[in-house]
């Protein structure tokens, strides 16, 4: 949503880089050949781990965006709680009033990991924006250093967390 | 007394006898990050965050517990120290949970804040997701230990400021934490005065007052100098 | 008590010695294996073969070769039994009237005993350490005497800075440095704390001396109390250690009561007591600034030094802290003078060294050498090899601070400098030997879980680095580490060395430096190829 708030820039956005996957956009797969991919979100369950592996073995730079793809933040508030079966008997079977079960349907929805990871536990991140979100001026100034073609690592005033 | 002329960082400065490195910098102007250092009560040199390199010395000294030396050499801003410095941080951040998103502290934190004056814009280590427990039984304040990173500080303003006692450290290594009295509650705690000053010492969000909610809680180190300083310069005592 | 009183004691007890005495070790190894119902069976054995008169049935501390005990010995033939058990006493005793019995005997005249040269443990398992006679009959407490009545207490020191000294707690800082310094500061209270904490694991010689030879400690104490101008002294002893601080305490009593220790020893205006302090255990306790807070009655934790005890320690006062086996070494060079110790060992390590030798290998136990003893003569000589002829591995000295030293490395001669050009250190003693069949990395893991368990948490490198190289060395072993991976340990290992607050972080890395500098591979083996698929320290998917 932070995103958005890029406004017209978006614009100029639009207008240099081809948009080729997003969870919004109708493509199924992700492509071959990427620039670079902006990773919103940890890697919680066994399909952020597979789309993982597909995205950085088909992309230049891999960018963790915000806070969740940084550190795991609030997605990784279960990991203190051990195994991911206690938050689902928790969520699913303690708290339901009626037929208490998991929305496990095999194949349907993807079984979580034993514990959520910032990106970079998985596979090797290039660069990192944390922020949650990160705010719209310093999304722009890091994609006009990208698009410049000098991707370098945020520091000091430019790093924030929350 | 004595005043000694040493450099940092190549600037000649000069210190009274006694004074720590880490005085006679800032009486120079010349940052030297600390967490465990706070204004008012000893030192213990715990984080290492202050560390510095003195020039025919083979070990890193803290500058919070170093006293200052005729001639001594010190550097305090080192590619190796900037190093050491921002591992140690995320060493920090890897031990306990620390959600900045939804922390009280969120922006008046100082382990965020040196965070990112280190560059650090990701952690390098294994995030170890402990249990650790809230303690929000005192009336007016609430204890977070997934924040904490045991500098210390809460615990010397307790006793030291305050004169109270409450606060102390229980268990070793990683699982060390902060408690109250025996390890008991905190609301159960008869020892506290409920004076707020271990909330006012807290470098993060593990120790807040209730009712605040993310970001929300600045703590207030201005009034824990004001009762140091009154006391050290007796400026309570009237005078004729 | 005078000289004369001293005199008639030790003649007292030699005149009441028998034609035989049987020697049962009561120290904590054979103690453990039944040693009180082997010495009770013994005196009754001996009684029922009405050889009152002849034998006497000595409880004596380390006999060394703890891996035998429960073990006995006989004057003054020397003849040397090895487990022996209650039921085999009447034979045994049998032997002195020309019977034979069936009891496993040892060789006195092996390597292992007669490649020993004993200063520490001179006493031990000849004297009983229950009775204060026994040690002054060995000629105890007659250093304590002439150190009163004869030497200025500058005099005292000079001596132990002649005989070059060094701390067996670990650093081997000279010893008569140390004193100089305590004896220098200006001060009406001073203390002098003896660090009996021994918390390595797998050591145990601080523990024999003390349960073998208690008023060496004492008297060793008392003189550096003299030394320095200290009138207390404290024992600083860990509570598993119940057998060292009975015999201890009533050690103490004991010379209390002869006016050893008190006011007025040996008629001179020199005052001194010592008191036992017991901790619970921690291993950070056994590091001076924490010990203090310790026996201060606070947390056990250290702190930054400067200030050193010596300028002030306990309660601010300035204060001598040595370890044991240092206090052990002061009454034997008061008694025989510092140039014949100087004249054992090394140029630069002086004296003797006891080990606890553990681990893969024939004879364990403890022996004590001198400095400069090649490792292969203690290790192959002595402890003849690994049991099953297995190659020897490596040697592991100075327990978790230190490092193992490789086979190839075994010429080399125990002393503090090459020993740390190894990149390991002398450490209190513990010296652990492995076969091939060790993999190094876990020596390293074991060694870094003790430093993680025993970090008192007080700094950050040391309470979360250990942590996290603990976590990528079990990332190795189960082999989902790269090589990113270990250069990161690499950079743990340095980082937490050189920022840690005190002695246990600065040294938890050895055990990962040093056998990462002789076994790297063993490392490399074990790692996954590198791709991008790799992330950074992955969490191992638990
Ligand atoms: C973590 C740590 C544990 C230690 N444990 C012991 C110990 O168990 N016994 C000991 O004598 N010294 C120990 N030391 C060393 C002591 O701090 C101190 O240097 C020593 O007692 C001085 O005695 P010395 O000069 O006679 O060696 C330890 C040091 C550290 C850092
Ligand atoms: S509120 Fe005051 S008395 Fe109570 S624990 Fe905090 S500092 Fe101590
Ligand atoms: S509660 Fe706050 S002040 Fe106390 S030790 Fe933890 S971080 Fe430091
Ligand atoms: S190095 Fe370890 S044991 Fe020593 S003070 Fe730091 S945390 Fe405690
Ligand atoms: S501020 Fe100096 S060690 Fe923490």
């Amino acid at each position: 949503m932070s995103f958005l708030d890029l406004d017209e820039w978006l614009v100029d956005l639009a207008a240099a880089v081809d948009v080729v996957y997003s969870p919004i956009m109708d493509i199924k797969e992700y492509p071959e050949n990427v620039d670079v991919v902006l990773v919103e979100g940890a890697i919680a369950n066994e399909d952020h781990v597979e789309l993982m592996h597909r995205i950085r073995a088909n992309t230049k730079v891999v960018v963790a965006f915000g806070d969740c793809a940084v550190t795991g933040n609030v997605t990784a508030l279960r990991n203190p709680l051990g195994d991911p079966e206690n938050v689902l008997q928790r969520a699913y079977k303690d708290a339901a009033d009626i037929a208490p079960q998991y929305p496990a349907e095999k194949d349907i929805v993807p079984r979580l990991t034993p514990r959520v990871t910032p990106v970079h536990e998985l596979v090797k991140v290039d660069l990192f924006l944390p922020g949650c979100p990160p705010p719209a001026p310093r999304i722009k100034l890091f994609l006009e250093q990208l698009l410049a073609g000098k991707g370098e690592r945020l520091a000091g005033a430019n790093i924030k967390f929350g | 007394m004595a005043a000694k002329t040493l450099t940092i960082d190549g600037k000649q400065i000069s210190a009274f006898e006694g004074a720590t490195v880490l005085q006679a910098a800032e009486e120079a102007g010349i940052p030297i990050p600390t967490l465990c250092h706070l204004d008012g009560v000893y030192d213990i040199g715990a984080c290492r965050i202050c560390l510095v390199e003195v020039e025919g010395v083979a070990k890193l000294l803290p500058a919070c517990t170093t006293r200052v030396r005729e001639g001594m050499e010190v550097r305090t801003d080192t590619e190796r120290l900037r190093n050491y410095r921002r591992m140690i941080l995320e060493l920090l951040f890897a031990e306990r949970n620390h959600v900045c998103a939804v922390c009280v502290s969120n922006g008046h934190c100082e382990l965020q804040t040196l965070a990112y004056e280190h560059g650090m814009d990701h952690v390098r280590y294994e995030y170890r997701f402990p249990k650790w427990d809230l303690d929000v039984t005192h009336r007016l304040y609430g204890m977070d230990h997934n924040r904490c990173i045991l500098c210390n500080r809460c615990v010397r303003a307790c006793w030291h400021i305050e004169g109270a006692g409450t606060k102390n450290v229980a268990g070793r290594g990683a699982r060390a934490h902060i408690i109250s009295d025996l390890n008991q509650p905190w609301g159960d705690s008869e020892s506290c005065t409920s004076c707020g000053k271990c909330v006012d010492a807290c470098p993060t969000g593990a120790l807040f007052k209730k009712g605040a909610t993310a970001g929300e809680m600045a703590h207030n180190r201005a009034k824990l100098e004001f009762i140091v300083t009154a006391r050290e310069k007796k400026q309570w005592i009237a005078s004729e | 008590m005078v000289i004369d009183d001293l005199n008639a004691i030790a003649e007292a007890e030699r005149a009441a010695r028998k034609k035989y005495t049987l020697r049962c070790c009561m120290a904590a190894g054979c103690h453990s294996s039944n040693s009180v119902a082997v010495k009770k069976a013994l005196e009754q054995a001996v009684k029922d073969a009405g050889l009152e008169d002849l034998v006497e049935v000595r409880g004596v501390g380390c006999m060394r070769l703890c891996c035998q005990g429960p073990l006995v010995q006989v004057d003054p033939d020397g003849t040397l039994y090895e487990k022996v058990r209650p039921e085999d006493s009447a034979s045994l005793v049998g032997t002195l009237k020309g019977g034979t019995t069936h009891v496993q005997k040892g060789d006195p005249n092996s390597p292992f005993f007669t490649e020993q040269l004993s200063i520490v443990l001179a006493n031990s398992g000849y004297i009983d350490p229950e009775r204060i006679e026994s040690y002054i009959a060995a000629d105890g407490y007659r250093a304590l005497h002439d150190v009163l009545r004869e030497m200025t207490p500058k005099e005292v020191v000079d001596e132990i800075i002649k005989s070059g000294l060094r701390g067996r707690g670990g650093a081997g800082f000279p010893t008569g440095l140390k004193w100089g310094t305590v004896a220098k500061t200006e001060s009406a209270q001073k203390y002098v704390i003896c660090n009996a904490d021994e918390g390595d694991p797998g050591a145990f010689m601080d523990r024999s001396v003390l349960e073998s030879d208690p008023h060496s400690i004492l008297e060793g104490m008392a003189i550096a109390g003299y030394a320095v101008g200290a009138n207390q002294g404290f024992v600083y002893v860990r509570a598993e250690y119940p057998l060292a601080i009975s015999r201890l305490q009533n050690a103490i009593k004991q010379a209390k009561q002869r006016g050893l220790l008190g006011s007025g020893i040996f008629e001179s205006p020199f005052t001194f007591n010592i008191d036992v302090r017991i901790g619970a255990g921690a291993f950070v306790c056994g590091e001076e600034t924490a010990l203090m807070m310790s026996v201060e009655g606070k947390r056990g934790t250290p702190r930054p030094r400067p200030p050193f005890p010596a300028e002030s320690g306990l309660w601010g006062c300035p204060t001598l802290i040595n370890n044991v086996e240092t206090f052990a070494n002061v009454a034997p060079i008061l008694r025989k003078g510092a140039d014949w110790f100087a004249s054992i060992g090394t140029e630069k390590s002086k004296g003797t060294k006891v080990f606890a030798l553990a681990g893969k290998i024939t004879n364990t136990g403890l022996i004590e050498v001198p400095m400069g003893t090649k490792l292969r003569d203690i290790v192959e000589k002595m402890g003849g090899g690994a049991p099953d002829g297995a190659p020897i591995k490596a040697v592991q000295t100075g327990g978790p601070s230190g490092g193992c030293i490789p086979a190839e490395a075994l010429d080399t001669p125990v002393d503090y400098e090459s020993l740390a050009s190894l990149g390991s250190i002398m450490g209190s003693g513990g010296m652990i030997v492995m076969d091939d069949a060790t993999r190094m990395v876990d020596v390293a893991r074991f060694f870094m879980e003790f430093c993680m368990d025993e970090s008192c948490g007080k700094c950050v490198p040391c309470r979360a680095g250990t942590v996290q190289m603990h976590s990528l060395l079990e990332k190795i072993l189960n082999r989902e580490a790269t090589a990113a991976d270990l250069q990161r340990l690499e950079e743990l290992c340095q980082m937490v060395r050189d920022t840690s607050l005190c002695g246990l972080g600065q040294t938890a890395p050895n055990p990962v430096l040093s056998t990462l500098r002789f076994f790297r591979s063993e490392y490399e083996e074990l790692l996954k190829k590198e791709t991008a698929h790799n992330g950074e320290p992955r969490a191992a998917i638990r």
